[in-house]
C-alpha cells in the first residue's frame, strides 16, 4: 500500500505495467463491443438463413466473407451473436461484482473494524459458506430462484460476496492499527465517520483489485449458468449459450465451440491481468 | 498420532454437515413450480395429486417435514427420487465410485505436476527455467476448469483426436463392474484392456479438474521452498558440501510441504465442485453429472441427497489434507 495519497506517481507506475495495458486493452475493446452492438454487427445475430448454415470462418475453405466468422446450424451470423453475447458478459460482470463488493465490503469492514460477537457471527457465516461447493450452490439458486439474468446476478452476489468480505474485514484489521484512527479516535470522530471516511479510502485501491479479479468470475459463472440452460432464454445470444450449442455439433463445426470459448477465456485472462497488474504496483509484497 | 486431534476434527464436522441439511431443505421448500405438477401428466386427478403429495410427506407442515427430513438422514433413508423413481441413496451410491476415482486421479495428476514444477523453479531459480515455470501457471491459474474442459476438447478431441471425449469408456469394451469402481477392480481382476480405455476416457476430464489446482499448488509451494532455501540449515548442508539437488529434495522440500499442503488444502476441496461441470461437458456418469439433471427435474430428494454428498466428501477431503499434514509434521503426530 502506497504511504500518502494514492496520487500520480502511482497512476503512472500502474498505467506502466505491461499487463494492467494488456487488461485494459481487452476491458474497453468489451466496452466498445457491448455499447456499439446494433452499429458494429454485421447481421441481425437472431436471422436465420437455413440455405447458409454451418458456413465456416471465412478465411477457411467454403467460407464466405459475408459471414466472417461463420454461421451456426440456423445459419445465424457468429461474429454478430458474440459482439451480442459481450452485452450479457460486461452488465453480469460490472453489476454482479459491484453487487458483491457492497455487501462483502460492508460486512467484512464491520467485523474487521467492530470485533467481538459481531466479526464471530459474520465470519462464522463466512466459513460455512465457503465450505459449500460454489457450482453446485449456484445451480442450486438458480434452480430455486428461477432462470433469468437476474438470477444469474443475485446468485454470484450471494455466492462471492465471502471473497470480499474476508479480505476486507483483514485489511480493516491492519488499517484499525494504523496511527490515523487512534487520532481520528481522540480528536472524538464517530466510530462510522471514522470506518467509512478515514478506513475506507485506504481500502480502495485493493477493492478495485478484488472488483476486477470478481468481474471475471462473473463472466465465467454466467456462461456456466448459461451452458447448463439455467441462464437467460436459449435464443439469446451469450457466450454460454453459444458455447452450448457449439457442443453439440462439435465435430461438424468446431469455430461453433472455439470462437465463444476464446471470447471467455481471453476476457477473463485479460481482466486477470489487470487485477493482478494493479495488485503488484500497489502491494509490492505479493510478487512472492 | 493423537487421537483426540482427530476426534476434535470429526466433532467440528458436524455443524458442517448439520448446516448442508438446513440450508438445502430450507432452499429446496422455497423453489417455485411445484413437483408432483410436474411428473404427474396433465391428465392426472386431484386425487392422485394429494396422494403422490402425501406420499412424498409434502402435505405436512414445513417443520413437520424437516423434522420427518431429519429424522431420515439420521436412519441412512434418503428418500425416493422424483425424476427416476429410484432410492436416492442407491442411486447415489451407485454413481459415486465413478466421481470418486475421478476426483482422486485429478488431485494426484496435480499434487505430481505441482512437485515437479515447482522443484524446477526452486532448482533453477532466477533463471530461465523459473520465470518459464512462473509465467506457464500465471496462464493457467486464471483460466477455471470449466474453459479448461472444452479447450481441451477443441485441442485433443478435434483438432487433434488423440483422446475420447466422451464417457467412462469405449462402447465396444464391456466390463461387469460388482463395486462401479472400474479403475480400481479391472486393475484388481486383470483385464488391462478396460483398465486402458477408461484411463484413456479420463485423461481430459482430470487433467481439467487438476490444471487450476496445480498452478495454485505450484505458487504456493515454490514460494514456501523459497523461504527454506533462504534458512540456515540450507546453507550449513551446502557449505557442507550437499549438492543443490540433495539439500532440495533431502531437507528444504520435506520442511516446505507442511505449510504448503496446509495453505493449498482449501484448494484441493474445490476440486470436488469442478466436477458438477466437467463432469457434464465429458458427459461422465458420476454424481456431479447427476447434481445437473436433478437440479433441471427439479427432483428435490436427488438433490439434497447429492448435496449431502458433497458436503461429506468436502470433510473426508479435509481429514485426508490433515492426516497427511500430521504424517509429515513429527510434532503434530507426537502433539
Amino acid at each position: 500500500m502506497p504511504d500518502g495519497r494514492p496520487d500520480l506517481p502511482v497512476m503512472h507506475r500502474i498505467l506502466r505495467e505491461p499487463r494492467v495495458l494488456f487488461g485494459l486493452c481487452i476491458l474497453g475493446l468489451m466496452c466498445v463491443a457491448a455499447i456499439l452492438a446494433p452499429w458494429l454487427s454485421p447481421h441481425n445475430p437472431l436471422e436465420q438463413d437455413l440455405l447458409f448454415s454451418f458456413l465456416p470462418p471465412s478465411w477457411q475453405e467454403n467460407g464466405d466473407p459475408i459471414f466472417f466468422l461463420g454461421t451456426d446450424n440456423l445459419g445465424r451470423d457468429i461474429a454478430s451473436r458474440l459482439i451480442y453475447g459481450t452485452r450479457t458478459a460486461l452488465i453480469v460482470a460490472i453489476v454482479a461484482a459491484t453487487l458483491a463488493a457492497l455487501l462483502g465490503t460492508i460486512l467484512g469492514m464491520i467485523a474487521g473494524f467492530y470485533g467481538g460477537k459481531i466479526d464471530m457471527l459474520i465470519s462464522c457465516a463466512v466459513d460455512i459458506w465457503m465450505s459449500f461447493p460454489a457450482v453446485l450452490l449456484s445451480i442450486v439458486l438458480v434452480a430455486v430462484i428461477g432462470a433469468g439474468l437476474h438470477a444469474v446476478i443475485i446468485a454470484i452476489v450471494i455466492i462471492d460476496w465471502t471473497r470480499f468480505c474476508r479480505v476486507m474485514r483483514a485489511e480493516t484489521m491492519v488499517q484499525k492499527e494504523r496511527d490515523y484512527v487512534s487520532s481520528a479516535i481522540t480528536i472524538g470522530l464517530s466510530r462510522f465517520r471514522i470506518l467509512f471516511q478515514e478506513v475506507l479510502p485506504n481500502l480502495l485501491p485493493l477493492l478495485i483489485v478484488l472488483l476486477t479479479l470478481e468481474m471475471g468470475i462473473a463472466i465465467v459463472v454466467e456462461t456456466i449458468l448459461s451452458f447448463v440452460g439455467l441462464s437467460v432464454a436459449s435464443d439469446t445470444p451469450t457466450w454460454g449459450n453459444l458455447i452450448q450449442e457449439g457442443r453439440q455439433y462439435i465435430h461438424q463445426a468446431p469455430w461453433l465451440l472455439g470462437l465463444p470459448v476464446a471470447c471467455v477465456v481471453l476476457s477473463v485472462l485479460g481482466l486477470n491481468a489487470l487485477g493482478d497488474g494493479i495488485k503488484e504496483v500497489i502491494d509490492p509484497e505479493s510478487r512472492q | 498420532m493423537s487421537n483426540s486431534y482427530f476426534f476434535n476434527r470429526l466433532l467440528l464436522a458436524i455443524p458442517t454437515l448439520a448446516g448442508a441439511v438446513t440450508i438445502t431443505f430450507i432452499l429446496l421448500r422455497v423453489v417455485p413450480g411445484d413437483p408432483i405438477a410436474m411428473m404427474t401428466g396433465p391428465g392426472a386427478t386431484e386425487a392422485d395429486i394429494a396422494q403422490l403429495r402425501a406420499h412424498y410427506g409434502l402435505d405436512h407442515s414445513i417443520a413437520h417435514q424437516f423434522a420427518l427430513y431429519l429424522g431420515q438422514v439420521i436412519t441412512g433413508d434418503l428418500g425416493t427420487s422424483i425424476s427416476l423413481r429410484q432410492d436416492v441413496g442407491e442411486l447415489i451410491i451407485g454413481r459415486l465410485p465413478v466421481t470418486v476415482e475421478l476426483v482422486l486421479i485429478a488431485m494426484l495428476i496435480a499434487a505430481s505436476l505441482a512437485l515437479v514444477l515447482a522443484l524446477t523453479g526452486t532448482f533453477w531459480r532466477d533463471r530461465w527455467p523459473e520465470r518459464l515455470v512462473d509465467s506457464f501457471i500465471g496462464i493457467v491459474v486464471a483460466i477455471p476448469d470449466f474453459l479448461w474442459a472444452l479447450s481441451l476438447i477443441l485441442i485433443l478431441g478435434v483438432a487433434m483426436p488423440v483422446m475420447p471425449i466422451f464417457g467412462r469408456m469405449d462402447l465396444t469394451v464391456s466390463f461387469d463392474s460388482w463395486t462401479n469402481f472400474y479403475l480400481t477392480e479391472s486393475l484388481l481382476r486383470g483385464e488391462f484392456e478396460v483398465t486402458r480405455s477408461v484411463l484413456h476416457h479420463m485423461v481430459l476430464p482430470a487433467v481439467s479438474l487438476a490444471l487450476p489446482l496445480m498452478a495454485i499448488t505450484t505458487r504456493v509451494l515454490k514460494s514456501c521452498l523459497n523461504a527454506e532455501m533462504n534458512r540456515e540449515y540450507v546453507t550449513l548442508a551446502r557449505t557442507r558440501g550437499f549438492s543443490r539437488l540433495k539439500v532440495i529434495y533431502s531437507q528444504a522440500l520435506r520442511n516446505a510441504l507442511v505449510p504448503a499442503t496446509t495453505l493449498s488444502g482449501v484448494q484441493f476441496t474445490f476440486l470436488i465442485g469442478g466436477t458438477v461441470l466437467v463432469e457434464r461437458i465429458f458427459g461422465y456418469p458420476g454424481i456431479g453429472n447427476m447434481a445437473i439433471d436433478a437440479v433441471i427435474n427439479r427432483d428435490l430428494p436427488l438433490i439434497q441427497g447429492l448435496v449431502l454428498t458433497f458436503a461429506i466428501l468436502f470433510i473426508l477431503v479435509n481429514l485426508l489434507i490433515d492426516l497427511f499434514v500430521t504424517f509429515l509434521d513429527p510434532r503434530l503426530r507426537h502433539a
